[in-house]
């Protein structure tokens, strides 16, 4: 019989370690904890006070029950212990409640609060008229258009930075989700459906963002590109877009939106706005697009695209359009 | 329809299973056919209302189906294993997370418990069996005809693949057609039946069939549970059969329930499959406080602390777990207000959680701590399950909620509390109630290697995904690309299962092993145990008990032993025991329910038909039937008794 539980001691080693792992929010890789945006960082420090609680409550359960644990094991010298009959204690009982009420009380405070709070512009930029994107999730690719400026993007959107965006969520197709962590959490699209959800870049740069809410077949190369940019390249970005891109046409979105994966990204003077709300039910049903089998759609050109033609396409846009 | 549209085709992982099912059938026919078994078989077990045989059927479906949901697991951990791998392509891997959880949870998780509750309860409350043994042989047919039903997916027709969950619009005809999805909703439909039934069955067994003496506040830990789990399930199955139904009707015959046209509202079928879905975690989790609760008391040799508390804690966390479920949704956008009261509700279930947690610490508190293997699980259970919870705490802020939704945080969170939970629980009672179901002991070496592989595994699996969940990486993606960092923590996570797997087959080694060379438990009592259970001989006779026993507080069988140490005990006195009859019919009539569920499956309506005709040719036979059980003779009993040491 092992003296002291081996897998105790691993756990005490590898828990730690992955939250320093974990607190370590600098490295670029914890997405969730690298906020690019003030609504991200709203969330991240709601999760770190959560954290702190909840390395507190396993630090002190983990410490008696290793204490208890070894104290009380059967060894050949206690085999003649009898234990005692102990029905409870009523004071122990009320302080071990009485502490989680108190901690759920500090955490629910804070989420309330922010949860509040996230159904509005950032507080920061309280002040600064929000840009409308309306972001239509389809079986399998994002189309973001741009109503007042008369622009629809696919698989990409421009956003000017320090300026709150007012995503207008709505889909064709499944039930998705828009996420792009380093600005900020998740709402659902839906079908027949329109929901807002703020989001903020506080930081020129490209972030990813994708549906997180499974819909199928292609629905892990449903992705798109964040691009952050200041005000000013937003601004000449719109107007070169407004100028030079071709016009959207009926025909070629109805092509856009029928069940598949997309992984070009590409713009469009115009909006599909023009002649459908998805959002509205009812109204998109004779665009509605359905599967015809199971199995039918080729993945393996889209991973190719995936590593080599997208890449590529992303940096000509860029170059192009705000010249990176 | 072609046939190679009915059955599954073009995938060599298909044909080996088609060969493996083909084969195995071969082999079971041709054993039962050699040996002279098929009567043995039918009069023994398939026309059985024996509460340990019908647990002990539920227990040997649950561990085939664990095999099966970990053969999935196993293949979606290959194919995550390392970027753009192409082991599985995007609809066998969606099949296949689909297939995984449905079965964990409805085939796995839920027969097992179900299987624990039927062998256990009525040896802790001195009963004879539970209150409607024909139900119960109903209850554990349907679930298994169901549970085929479903399985058979994946070689005939496909399996479905819009997620355990089945969102609409996704499980809809538009975007899923084919019988995949109808497979999903008639295997649970029919397997649902019985889950209801034995919530009913276990509610009137608890509450009218106890042993005189056992008051309410004496019942043993694990029967309170099952009171608990049981009036959850009464509660939360009606939901999930409206829910089926509603979406059976809107696949196979056009309504506009739940669907995009028509007016119909998707949003209303997430509402209602996790009111059903938040108490079904409870369902699984509950008993597995019960099973602690005996296991730790009994191999710390002290009575459980703060019994009352752990009642009343149990209590609050059924009535808290009717009020959760949007949890599963705060991202749908029901607005701030009801996100904060779902976010308090959700956080309140762990100051009861936390309750239990303590009072299973003071019970260790100055015990003498035996670590057997079913103690080694409960144990383990401990730290792991504070794990589980806390990270639960951490998903339940709605703010929060919205990074976290849909990450590998909360994948790894759900495993954390249900595998440390309920698959820790399920495990310890196979070691702790063994010998009261076969009369043999499960080897402890053994034993303990399964443990250790298997917890050790877990955690090796299910950390890193915690740490997937905070670099962003989505839950139910088939591949990943290779940039996005998450290939290091991916391959540990692997390495991890393929340790719960080594575990797993440990487990299978032990249980032939403990079938051909296990030590026999003569005494019925082989770990000193505390509830009445321990007090008849191993395997339970078939009565169960000789003379009903008179309960004189908690622990009965504790406190009947210090009374026997002073001498007090007297001869017993036997009398003949009414039993109820074996019957064919339970049978029968989930064989029709399959096949009137297989006929809706491919919308064939005359098979439908034809098996609702044979369902209710059934129900009309057992209204005129009039058989009033029999009786065993006292020798009998005077011969079994004796047996015993």
């Amino acid at each position: 019989m092992p003296a002291k539980p081996s897998w105790l001691k691993l756990v005490m080693k590898v828990l730690p370690l992955s939250v320093l792992l974990l607190l370590s929010g600098c490295s670029e890789r914890f997405v969730l904890l690298n906020p690019k945006g003030p609504v991200a960082a709203v969330q991240k420090d709601l999760i770190l006070w959560s954290v702190g609680f909840m390395l507190l409550i396993i630090v002190v359960i983990f410490s008696l029950f290793a204490i208890i644990l070894w104290k009380y094991r059967e060894r050949p010298d206690n085999m003649d212990y009898e234990p005692p009959e102990q029905h409870g204690n009523t004071v122990l009982e009320i302080v071990w409640t009485a502490i989680p009420v108190l901690i759920v009380i500090a955490l629910a405070i804070p989420t309330i609060k922010a949860t509040f709070e996230l159904e509005k512009p950032p507080k920061e930029s309280r002040g600064v008229e929000p840009i409308v994107i309306h972001a239509t999730a389809a079986d399998w690719k994002w189309i973001f258009s741009y109503p007042e400026e008369n622009i629809e993007t696919v698989n990409y959107v421009n956003i000017p930075k320090d300026v709150p965006v007012e995503f207008k969520l709505t889909a064709v197709g499944g039930m998705s989700a828009l996420w792009i962590p380093e600005l900020g959490g998740q709402k659902y699209n839906m079908a027949g459906m329109g929901m807002t959800l703020y989001l903020e870049a506080d930081h020129v740069g490209t972030f990813k963002g994708r549906n997180s809410n499974f819909t199928g077949e292609g629905f892990a190369h449903q992705t798109f590109d964040v691009n952050a940019m200041e005000k000013e390249d937003f601004y000449k970005w719109v107007k070169e877009t407004q100028a030079s891109a071709p016009l959207l046409t009926k025909k070629q979105f109805n092509e856009i939106i029928q069940v598949g994966v997309l992984k070009d990204q590409l713009t469009f003077s115009g909006t599909h706005l023009a002649w459908v709300d998805f959002a509205k039910q009812g109204e998109h049903l004779e665009n509605m697009p359905a599967k015809e089998k199971h199995g039918t759609i080729k993945l393996e050109e889209v991973e190719q695209k995936d590593d080599s033609d997208h890449q590529d396409n992303r940096e000509q846009e860029n170059h192009q359009h705000h010249g990176h | 329809m072609k046939w190679d549209e009915f059955f599954v085709t073009g995938e060599p992982l298909i044909y080996m299973a088609d060969a493996a099912i083909v084969l195995t059938i071969i082999g079971i026919v041709f054993v039962l056919t050699y040996f002279k078994k098929w009567k043995w078989l039918w009069k023994e077990w398939l026309t059985t209302v024996d509460h340990k045989k019908i647990g002990i059927m539920y227990i040997i479906s649950a561990v085939l189906m664990l095999f099966r949901g970990g053969v999935d697991a196993l293949l979606m951990r290959a194919q995550l294993t390392v970027p753009n791998n192409t082991f599985l392509d995007s609809q066998h891997y969606n099949e296949i997370f689909t297939t995984h959880g449905t079965i964990m949870i409805l085939f796995m998780a839920m027969p097992f418990i179900f299987g624990l509750m039927n062998i256990a309860v009525p040896l802790q409350i001195g009963a004879r069996d539970v209150a409607f043994p024909y139900l119960n042989a109903l209850s554990f047919w349907t679930f298994f005809f169901g549970a085929l039903l479903f399985n058979i997916s994946f070689v005939i027709g496909g399996s479905p693949d819009a997620g355990w969950t089945a969102y609409m619009p996704l499980a809809g005809n538009e975007l899923s057609p084919g019988p995949g999805q109808n497979y999903y909703l008639l295997g649970l439909q029919i397997s649902g039946i019985g889950s209801l039934i034995s919530g009913i069955n276990f509610i009137v067994t608890i509450l009218k069939m106890r042993a005189p003496g056992m008051t309410l506040m004496r019942m043993p830990m694990f029967t309170w549970s099952t009171l608990i789990t049981s009036i959850l399930v009464v509660f939360a199955f009606p939901v999930l059969t409206v829910a089926l139904a509603l979406m059976t009707l809107d696949r196979i015959f056009g309504t506009h329930f739940f669907t995009l046209s028509g007016e119909g509202m998707p949003m209303h079928w997430a509402n209602l499959f996790w009111i059903w879905g938040h108490p079904e975690v409870y369902i699984a989790i509950l008993p597995a406080f019960g099973v602690f609760s005996e296991v730790v008391s009994t191999f710390a040799r002290k009575r459980l602390f703060g019994y009352t508390a752990m009642v009343w804690s149990m209590v609050a966390i059924s009535v808290l777990s009717m009020l959760v479920w949007v949890h599963h949704f705060f991202t749908m956008g029901s607005g701030a207000p009801v996100n904060a009261f779902f976010s308090v509700s959700t956080m309140a279930i762990a100051i009861p959680t936390g309750v239990k947690i303590f009072n299973w610490l003071f019970t260790l508190y100055k015990g003498r701590i035996k670590l057997t293997s079913a103690m080694l699980w409960s144990l383990a259970f401990i730290p792991t399950f504070v794990i589980g919870g806390v990270t639960g705490v951490m998903l339940s802020m709605a703010a929060a909620d919205y990074q976290y939704h849909n990450t590998y945080f909360l994948v790894a969170h759900f495993h954390n509390t249900l595998i440390c939970g309920t698959v820790f629980a399920v495990f310890a009672a196979l070691h702790y109630w063994y010998p009261k179901m076969f009369g043999v002991i499960l080897n402890e070496k053994l034993g303990k290697i399964t443990f250790w592989f298997f917890m050790l595994g877990f955690n090796v699996c299910f950390l890193p995904q915690y740490v997937l969940g905070f670099m962003g990486m989505p839950r139910r993606i088939y591949t990943y690309p290779a940039d996005a960092g998450w290939t290091e923590l991916n391959v540990i996570s692997t390495i991890g299962a393929v340790m719960m797997g080594i575990g797993f087959i440990f487990l299978c080694i032990n249980i032939v092993y403990t079938y051909f060379k296990g030590e026999r438990d003569l005494t019925g009592d082989p770990w000193d145990g505390r509830t009445l259970e321990w007090s008849i001989s191993s395997p339970a006779p078939h009565y169960n008990f000789a003379v009903t026993p008179e309960v004189k507080g908690l622990d009965a069988w504790w406190l009947m032993k210090k009374e026997r140490k002073e001498g007090k005990a007297e001869e017993p006195e036997y009398k003949p025991i009414h039993m109820p009859s074996n019957s064919g019919r339970p049978f029968i009539m989930s064989v029709f329910l399959f096949i009137a569920g297989f006929g809706l499956v491919f919308e064939w309506m005359s098979v439908a038909i034809i098996g609702l005709i044979g369902i209710i040719i059934c129900m009309i036979l057992r209204s005129f039937e009039y058989d009033d059980g029999y009786h065993v003779p006292v020798e009998e009993i005077q011969q079994t008794e004796a047996r015993r040491e």
